[in-house]
């Protein structure tokens, strides 16, 4: 199959406004005869469902939350990157494009980028005019402040909570129009499966949480707005029930998934502190301006940080990156936090962590302004662990945060299966191979609020009166296996929990397909997956029924299919013999340790189809061309 | 540590719960209330028993998903606290503990501990937002809003809507939630076109839900995790009086509940 | 009028309702109590004032007639703050008709907890007070006030008020207890009044509830040395 990503032509500053400019439109009448299916109310599910609803379209918005408000980019702290260039220190489209086209290691797409970019400025317009409380200067203007190392002050935020704020502003205009009629809001509803109807996508097979009710929907198109898949993990600083089986199930239905193995491990979370830790809470990447990351220089130094004298501790970030120091790219201070940690040299009653250390700043600074800047955090850091960070060094150890990968779309943000949209974190389209600071809420409303609308629209056009009842036969068929596979979890009766089997799979991905990978430790992997799959299947225990409320079940089908996306995501791994943005595998390094491309052989998206149970499955490429950036190495020494 | 839990045990479709003991042993302080819960769950599973159904999600107090009273006090003991951000250790060896769902007739139980709080939805929709669709906004800075009134609007705008208010609201009244919603709107410069239709709209839609009345307990603030201030009640009650007894609105007032 | 039957229909109306007859009652209170101090006078400064109440608004209003118009004020503003009240705990009691199995305040103070039955315990005692200074009907030895010869009235508001404590030490500790009972609920009920009526707002808190801590704690304070004072014999 060959995959078209239908990237206009012509030069890059102009491609989205002639595409515009040339894409169909649905007759205003006409819009509120097409039923949009959209899963999902994120900062991309809640800005498209809104603004589809403005337009006049019949939308209906499910969400697993009991409210659309709960979403997860509600947990974003940092903010949102645009080249507003309110600072006058020389940002602009090309640069904001620029930096995600380099900090994703050359992994994107130029044109989906630069779309992005664009469309930032925008965001920040329509989400001030929604009422999102943004942090201002003196003067009532908009502040803004410096964000990942990045060399200008582009990052719009409201205190730690501008994905709060930003998700609130989706959500009123979601509640807008579910008021006006045009958005019917179904919530505490997950999507099991889709409905593919002769080569096109056109229902969805869902389940009420709370009655255990299965219900089918039919509609003209169906959008994905799902978020990543970092649960896969078990410790994520994701939501609990944030999971993949919306687009896993897609790309069993015949959507490609692309670029599965691209996550990203955020340096800076609180760590485990025992085996019943059901998820990490990340610290904001900023503590890093101030904090100094340190371990014991010799291995089972037991002794308290404050007994440990300067002359036997390792700044080893300082150290190994001299000009960086502990200011070097997520990707970089996770890896060498693993490094120290696989060298028995970590912290804590774990001794998986390191310190981030701020007695130095206080010294220097004074406690009062360490207080201004990071007074909040170090209360969050202190009700979770008991710990005083002003008294001792924080410890933190890098937690899996966000996936670059997802299912492939093409510049319409269609998938390869027609009629399905995929939208946000969900999709894998335009960060590359690693994620900016900021850049996340940026790609989720860029998408819902501004690209979708317009290529929703181009697909329906042409698509009036296809009318189709949920009666059709394909409905009761995907029905039917959502039903039985919902049985089976309950007529199991092993001896095994959910929680017990994701945490073991949790582990020997964190283990195998983490911070650095290796062909070995990916082909171990690729077998005990599909053992542990098959235990799941023959021991699992779920207590209780499926007509009411019952987490148990719900976590077991979530589960279930992160186990053929961890396949998937280390096949992938083990195909992309390179290391490129947070992909590490330690046979490529630089002699720095850092990560080596091997741009002539995997300058490309790999796209991987589904074939089959028991089928491997088959991985496509879509090239990437750069005609306008220059592919360079990262360094940081 | 050793606790004894009396959690209320509601199933689905019923009308009426109770509470059911159940030990807790060997619970670690350093974890979460709802990994303390999580852990009685995975033994009634082995013990092939249901486990207790709650709320939860984000699990670091932004999502408002969770909360529980815990010994007649929502979220527990610890101030400015959700429920997923109180640890173990602010509790005692040998500790009995009660644990109830919300309890209001806007919330109705679902099971177990799990309530239904479509309600706060529905205020929200009746008027909670600004009527900016995509596509009609200007440029961010060609509206200059005041440092002081953006951190004020901030500090309303932080409600995660669990609904603690509204569970240890002696009323069950739902007034800091919806003043919180007002506020933040209500004090930004974008906010004041719809500004007195948008308090009347979402005021009779609260008191169609079903919440009390407020007799000015305060119980609502201590319990908020985000600390939101019950001052802006009383900034409520003002815009509501002056709307309705001072401004002639004409037929903006019936288009307020109506297509927005 | 839709719109002011829609106010009325919300309990944000109803609690503005409450709050400005209460407002008037505390007015009442404030005067009642400021009136009362004049028995330290002694009996004849005290008798005039009673008597000179009926001459209020003078010479607009007829004698007694300023009077008149005071308690149909009182009247009216005790019916409103009796019937939103009760109106917003239905509503109240309808919103909350599940009660916790173990239950405790997070910071509600004495006051306002006992607002519902310190207003039900006030509501009897004005209706004894009236009952036993005013109509003299449960009064041991109450005088009636007399028409002297030339039209002038004379008021036994002294010697009733003596004869009704002196003696009756159990008569005094009610009306103590019921002015306690006074003091928190317009601790509570001043503050809360404010906030009602979207008064009380972040600057001006602090202000109405040390207003609310002062009227209370005056009109308090008065009250109770009403019948200490008798019976520790300063009135007698």
């Amino acid at each position: 199959m060959i995959l078209d990503a239908k990237i206009p032509s012509g030069p890059l500053a102009e491609k989205w406004d002639n595409h515009k400019a040339h894409l169909k439109l649905v007759n205003p009448a006409n819009k509120r005869k097409f039923q949009i299916l959209m899963v999902g109310t994120g900062l991309a599910g809640g800005s498209a469902a809104a603004s589809l609803g403005e337009m006049g379209y019949n939308v209906t918005c499910f969400c697993y939350q009991d409210s659309p408000r709960r979403a997860h980019s509600i947990a974003a702290q940092g903010g949102i990157n645009a080249a507003k260039n309110y600072q006058n220190d020389g940002d602009s489209v090309f640069r904001l494009f620029y930096d995600t086209v380099k900090g994703g290691d050359f992994r994107a797409r130029e044109a989906n980028v630069y779309r992005l970019a664009q469309l930032s400025v925008s965001i920040i317009d329509q989400a001030v005019a929604a009422g999102v409380p943004f942090a201002r200067e003196y003067g009532g203007y908009l502040a803004n402040r410096s964000f990942g190392g990045a060399q200008v002050s582009r990052t719009f935020y409201a205190r730690g909570q501008t994905g709060q704020q930003l998700l609130l502003g989706c959500y009123q205009a979601l509640s807008r129009q579910v008021e006006r009629g045009t958005v019917k809001m179904v919530p505490k509803t997950e999507v099991l499966d889709l409905v593919v109807v002769d080569g096109t996508v056109r229902g969805l097979i869902t389940r009420d949480l709370r009655t255990g009710e299965i219900r089918r929907h039919v509609g003209d198109a169906v959008v994905l707005a799902t978020g990543g898949y970092s649960n896969v993990f078990y410790l994520s600083t994701n939501a609990k029930g944030c999971n993949a089986t919306a687009i896993w199930r897609a790309y069993r239905r015949g959507a490609h998934f692309a670029n599965p193995c691209f996550t990203q491990i955020h340096p800076t979370a609180i760590p485990a502190s025992g085996d019943y830790q059901s998820k990490l809470t990340l610290m904001s990447e900023s503590l890093r301006n101030d904090g100094r990351i340190w371990v014991p220089a010799k291995q089972g130094d037991h002794r308290r940080p404050g007994e440990i004298p300067e002359a036997e501790r390792d700044y080893y970030l300082e150290r190994r990156y001299p000009s960086f120091g502990n200011l070097v790219p997520r990707d970089v201070a996770s890896r060498a936090a693993k490094q120290v940690v696989d060298e028995g040299r970590g912290v804590g009653p774990t001794g998986v962590g390191v310190y981030l250390d701020f007695s130095d700043a206080i010294g220097r600074l004074g406690r009062d302004t360490i207080e201004d800047r990071y007074g909040n955090l170090f209360e969050m850091y202190e009700r979770i662990t008991g710990e005083d960070p002003y008294q001792v060094p924080m410890r933190i150890y890098p937690a899996p945060h966000y996936t670059m990968g997802g299912l492939w779309v093409d510049y319409n943000l269609m998938s390869t299966l027609p009629g399905l949209f995929v939208i946000g974190e969900a999709n894998f389209s335009d960060h590359g191979a690693n994620r900016l600071g900021a850049s996340a809420l940026m790609q989720g409303l860029a998408d819902g609020y501004f690209v979708l609308p317009y290529t929703l629209g181009h697909y329906l056009a042409p698509r009036m009166g296809q009318k189709l009842s949920t009666d059709h036969p394909a409905f009761a068929a995907v029905e039917e296996e959502v039903r039985e596979r919902q049985a089976k979890f309950l007529a199991t009766r092993g001896s095994r929990t959910v929680d017990s089997f994701h945490r073991e799979l949790g582990k020997l991905m964190w283990d195998e397909c983490g911070m650095a990978r290796t062909a070995e430790g990916l082909g171990r992997a690729l077998e005990r997956i599909p053992q542990l799959a098959e235990e799941f299947w023959r021991d699992v225990r779920v207590v209780g029924d499926g007509e009411s409320v019952n987490q148990s079940l719900e976590k077991a089908g979530r589960v279930a299919d992160f186990f053929g996306l961890a396949e998937l995501m280390c096949r992938d791994a083990l195909a992309r013999d390179e290391s490129c943005g947070c992909h590490l595998r330690l046979e490529h390094q630089t002699p720095e340790g850092e990560a080596l491309r091997r741009d002539d052989r995997f300058r490309h998206v790999a796209a991987w189809s589904y074939h089959g149970e028991g089928e491997p499955p088959v991985r496509h490429r879509e090239e990437l061309v750069f005609e306008n950036v220059e592919l360079t190495q990262r360094s940081y020494k | 540590m050793n606790l004894t839990l009396y959690i209320w045990r509601q199933a689905r479709g019923e009308a009426e719960g109770r509470l059911v003991r159940y030990d807790a042993p060997d619970i670690n302080p350093d974890m979460s209330f709802l990994e303390m819960l999580d852990v009685v769950n995975e033994r009634l599973i082995h013990q092939g028993e249901r486990p207790i159904e709650f709320e939860h999600d984000c699990r670091e107090g932004i999502c408002g998903s969770c909360g529980v009273v815990v010994d007649g006090i929502a979220h527990g003991p610890l101030p400015a606290t959700a429920t997923c951000q109180l640890h173990m250790r602010h509790f005692k060896d040998g500790d009995s503990l009660t644990i109830e769902p919300w309890r209001a007739k806007g919330f109705p139980v679902v099971q177990d501990l799990v309530v239904d709080r479509g309600a706060f939805d529905r205020i929200i929709q009746a008027g909670g937002f600004i009527s900016a669709s995509t596509g009609n906004a200007p440029e961010a800075n060609s509206l200059p809003v005041g440092k002081d009134v953006a951190e004020l609007a901030m500090d309303a705008a932080e409600c995660i809507g669990c609904g603690a208010c509204v569970a240890q609201c002696p009323n069950g009244a739902a007034h800091l939630f919806t003043a919180a919603k007002l506020a933040h709107l209500g004090l930004l410069p974008q906010g004041q076109p719809e500004r007195y239709q948008r308090v009347v709209a979402m005021v009779e839609r609260m008191e169609q839900e079903g919440f009390g009345s407020c007799s000015n307990f305060r119980e609502c603030e201590a319990v908020c995790p985000k600390q939101v201030s019950s001052h802006w009640i009383s900034r409520m009650n003002r815009d509501y009086l002056k709307a309705q007894l001072f401004l002639d609105r004409g037929p903006e007032k019936k288009r307020a509940s109506g297509p927005g | 009028m839709a719109e002011s039957r829609s106010v009325l229909s919300s309990s944000l109306g109803k609690k503005a309702v409450m709050a400005v007859s209460g407002l008037i009652l505390v007015g009442f209170v404030l005067a009642h109590m400021a009136g009362n101090l004049k028995m330290y006078l002694g009996r004849e400064a005290f008798n005039h004032y009673a008597a000179g109440l009926r001459e209020l608004g003078q010479p607009f209003f007829p004698h007694g007639g300023l009077l008149w118009v005071a308690r149909g004020v009182l009247l009216a503003a005790v019916v409103a703050h009796i019937g939103s009240a009760w109106l917003l705990t239905r509503q109240a009691q309808r919103a909350r008709a599940t009660r916790y199995q173990r239950h405790a305040y997070a910071q509600a103070d004495y006051a306002v907890r006992t607002m519902r039955w310190g207003g039900v315990i006030l509501l009897l005692f004005v209706v004894y007070h009236l009952l036993h200074l005013t109509l003299g009907v449960v009064h041991p030895s109450f005088t009636h006030p007399e028409t002297l010869p030339g039209g002038t009235e004379a008021y036994h508001a002294y010697e009733n008020l003596v004869a009704g404590f002196a003696g009756h030490p159990l008569v005094a500790l009610a009306y103590m207890a019921a002015n306690l009972a006074l003091g928190f609920h317009l601790y509570h009920g001043i503050w809360s009044a404010g906030r009602s009526l979207g008064l009380g707002t972040a600057s001006s808190d602090a202000l109405w509830r040390r207003a609310a801590l002062l009227v209370a704690f005056v009109v308090t304070a008065g009250n109770l040395s009403f019948p200490i004072a008798v019976l520790c014999g300063v009135v007698k």
